[in-house]
């Protein structure tokens, strides 16, 4: 083989290789770090898997919100409009938290079907509501504020 | 009656656009030199149509015209002067005037600084920035115009600006971002001219090289900017959260980073042309994806705006289009360009090639984590997110793996350096940054830390390496000041900016080891330590602003019995939207920030609150390298090469 031809050679060895450990490290950080959507309904059905990192989101429910007087915990309730989840987070929730809000929250579900937050989200648009939960939300019954 | 003016102005240009995008084309394709005139004359009428319109609706905004339903849904009688002028680019439509008047101003701008191309060229470059004006304009006026009106009843206030935009922030990120965004048209208008006429050449490297350069300067000044923004006004003391605008604003980064080191060996060397048009083709189709994930409303995001499906099925339309369009031009004309010259494995050549690798992998990387939730979802496979654990697991190696290659490219020649060579030179720095990046975690934390070591040894590499090249510059001479000067300011830029890669590799792997952080529950007098400083709560107190109402904590941080600061975050309350904000206290300087952020009041009568404290060593070094990259990148533009070419020919 001639010298230029083996340069080539090896810079197209080298490409493929290289790029062919970045897919697959991709592949597999993206494998690791993906978190499913579930609804307050699909977690009280039981579709959702236990100690597993995922996603949920609803509206905050009236009247749920309970704190700890010692620390920063916080405890809530909510709901698609069919089901509701307890959700139990500590630290400090974003500003627009508020009851009758839509929120996604992140964490895990534990043994007794309470949500283990580890993450609060509330969007900074008072109008906008996340996809996720404009999709899940169940029809809003009447009377409901 | 101005709102109007405005409207009408928007439809001229529109009109302009189109007769740009025809004419002017048609002109270089049957060799018409009139035709091909037409061009200079017709984007300098776009331009002033724009600025007419831009003006109509920032007036509308300055004498509170609430009629202009735009106007009322973002702005409010009470609104300091400062922010009713910005909020003019504060929601979707009014960015998107934005957008467009900056895309004329670029054309402009191309009309002006264009002497020394070919009127052909220049035809075909303008003819191509009009037809992306005519997307963007159509889709302005059809789907999104700010100048609606709220007749015959309008309101008589305004419903106020959203809290978080009412910042000196908006007056300049969102600017600064579209510059970037928008500029590199001119690459991508460089690159499509180039191929229909066949003439890629040095020649045409070096026009485009400016605009490109310039468009990533701002690109990355925007980036910085908005992440500086988003960390003291988000309240989490974040400053990159992997939020898929984040990422819509950082991929055309990384391609451009590429297209702006390819076009530099394109034009010295005559090496990569094909691959530099398809990058700059990449680089603008990002940007026009960026534009859509934000205006679409498909993404859950702090930029997403209410928004309806049909302005994202025109975008998607459009990016359909534009990239389609032009990927098809380049396949038909791409194979007729020759690569002129040859180069061995080890020379620069290969090294901007690793370089652009790299980046492009990093940037399908992020692509891939962005979109895949959106493709998922599509595909019925349900909804998922891809979180920042995913972006910083592939982003620090394929990064880090790079800065050990730029460092090396510092000291090697352009077509060929002998392997002996490249020992001698680099040994001692490499040897060197190890050992600063062992020593360095043991003086300043507590022990050997992985992370550190990585990050500080890639810092010293890069600075070093850089260094030294420069001080070899000398090494034959003793008229320092001459050489100085004979050093180009494009060779100034290129130290600039690789010093601020160095620069933000330091801020990024400090502040992300040595943080410390705690969410505290406090009462009037309660304390707390963190990081060596102690933080004395002493409650809270009202205060009035302009538009909002306010509860003020006062925080007293002292060192070993020393009073350093006394900070006051503040949790507002607006009176028009009745929304909560958090603005958050910082005693900042080089080495580290002092963060702190009310929550919320804990009990009824309000006496404890939820207090987040932060210590942030290094931050501000993340913001300082981003500038330095920026400088370094308009210093590039001022480089003789460019002025004399215009000169000689004016002459």
């Amino acid at each position: 083989m001639n010298p230029k031809r083996k340069t080539r050679l090896l810079i197209i060895l080298g490409l493929v290789l290289g790029s062919s450990i970045a897919i697959g490290l991709t592949l597999f950080a993206l494998e690791q770090n993906i978190n499913l959507f579930y609804s307050t309904s699909q977690i009280v059905g039981g579709e959702a898997p236990k100690n597993t990192r995922m996603r949920m989101g609803g509206m905050v429910v009236e009247n749920s919100i309970k704190r700890a007087t010692d620390s920063l915990q916080i405890t809530f309730k909510i709901t698609d409009y069919a089901q509701e989840v307890t959700v139990v987070f500590t630290g400090i929730l974003p500003d627009l938290f508020r009851e009758g809000q839509g929120i996604i929250a992140q964490g895990k579900l534990d043994a007794n079907g309470v949500f283990q937050a580890d993450e609060v989200l509330a969007k900074h648009d008072e109008n906008y509501m996340p996809p996720e939960i404009a999709e899940t939300m169940k029809p809003k019954p009447t009377g409901v504020k | 009656m101005i709102p109007e003016i405005g409207e009408f102005s928007l439809i001229i240009a529109l009109c302009l656009s189109v007769i740009l995008a025809i004419i002017p084309m048609y002109g270089a394709t049957v060799n018409n030199s009139l035709w091909m005139s037409f061009a200079r004359p017709l984007a300098r009428g776009q331009f002033c149509f724009m600025l007419i319109s831009f003006l109509c609706l920032t007036y509308a905004f300055a004498i509170d015209d609430f009629s202009v339903a735009y106007v009322a849904n973002h702005s409010n009688s009470k609104l300091p002067i400062q922010f009713k002028l910005s909020a003019v680019w504060g929601g979707h439509e009014g960015s998107l005037l934005l957008w467009g008047f900056i895309l004329s101003s670029w054309t402009l701008a191309v009309s002006i600084f264009s002497k020394s191309i070919p009127l052909d060229m220049l035809a075909r470059v303008l003819s191509v920035m009009g037809m992306i004006a005519i997307g963007f304009l159509a889709f302005m006026l059809f789907t999104s115009s700010p100048f609606g009106r709220y007749l015959p009843s309008f309101p008589a206030d305004g419903a106020d600006l959203n809290p978080l935009l009412q910042d000196f922030g908006l007056i300049v990120h969102p600017p600064m971002l579209y510059m970037g965004y928008v500029g590199f048209s001119v690459a991508f208008a460089f690159a499509i001219a180039a191929l229909l006429s066949g003439r890629l050449d040095a020649a045409w490297a070096r026009w485009s090289r400016p605009w490109t350069n310039v468009a990533w300067a701002f690109l990355g000044g925007g980036i910085t900017l908005g992440s500086w923004w988003a960390y003291y006004e988000l309240g989490w003391g974040g400053w990159w959260f992997w939020d898929p605008v984040e990422n819509a604003s950082l991929m055309p980064w990384l391609v451009g980073t590429a297209l702006v080191h390819s076009l530099a060996a394109t034009e010295k060397r005559g090496v990569f042309k094909s691959w530099t048009v398809l990058l700059a083709i990449f680089a603008f189709s990002l940007s026009l994806l960026g534009t859509f994930l934000v205006r679409s409303g498909v993404l859950t995001s702090v930029h997403a705006f209410a928004s309806d499906p049909e302005r994202g099925l025109f975008i998607l339309i459009l990016l359909i289009i534009s990239i389609g369009g032009s990927l098809t031009l380049y396949a038909f004309k791409a194979p007729n360009v020759k690569s002129s010259a040859q180069f061995a494995l080890f020379s620069r050549e290969t090294l901007v090639l690793i370089n652009n690798v790299f980046l492009t992998v990093m940037a399908m990387t992020v692509l891939l984590g962005t979109l895949y939730p959106l493709l998922l979802d599509a595909l019925g496979g349900g909804k998922i997110s891809v979180g920042p654990p995913y972006f910083n697991a592939v982003f620090v190696p394929i990064m880090s793996c790079m800065a050990i290659f730029m460092g090396a490219s510092m000291s090697i020649r352009w077509r060929q350096t002998t392997t002996k060579n490249i020992l001698q030179t680099l040994w001692k720095p490499f040897i060197g940054s190890l050992i600063i990046g062992v020593i360095f975690p043991f003086v300043y934390g507590n022990g050997f830390d992985s992370k550190v070591f990585l990050g500080i040894s890639i810092s010293c590499w890069v600075l070093s390496t850089t260094m030294l090249e420069f001080v070899q510059k000398f090494r034959h001479s003793s008229k320092y000041l001459t050489r100085l000067r004979k050093l180009s300011l494009s060779y100034y830029g290129m130290m600039l900016a690789h010093l601020g890669v160095a620069v933000v590799a330091v801020g990024i792997t400090l502040v992300s080891v040595y943080s410390e952080e705690r969410d505290m529950r406090m009462q009037a007098g309660d304390k707390v330590e963190l990081s060596g400083y102690q933080f004395e709560f002493q409650g809270t107190k009202i205060v009035e602003g302009a538009n909002y109402k306010a509860d003020q904590g006062t925080l007293v941080v002292s060192s070993n019995g020393q009073q350093i600061a006394v900070l006051k975050p503040e949790k507002r309350q607006y009176t028009v939207k009745k929304s909560m904000m958090t603005e958050a206290d910082i005693d900042p300087n080089l080495w580290r920030d002092l963060y702190v952020a009310l929550g919320e009041p804990l009990d009824e009568a309000g006496t404890a609150w939820a207090v987040r404290i932060h210590y942030k060593p290094f931050v501000r070094w993340l913001w300082l390298g981003g500038l330095l990259m920026t400088l370094g990148g308009l210093l590039t533009v001022a480089d003789k090469r460019y002025r004399h070419k215009f000169g000689v020919q004016n002459g």
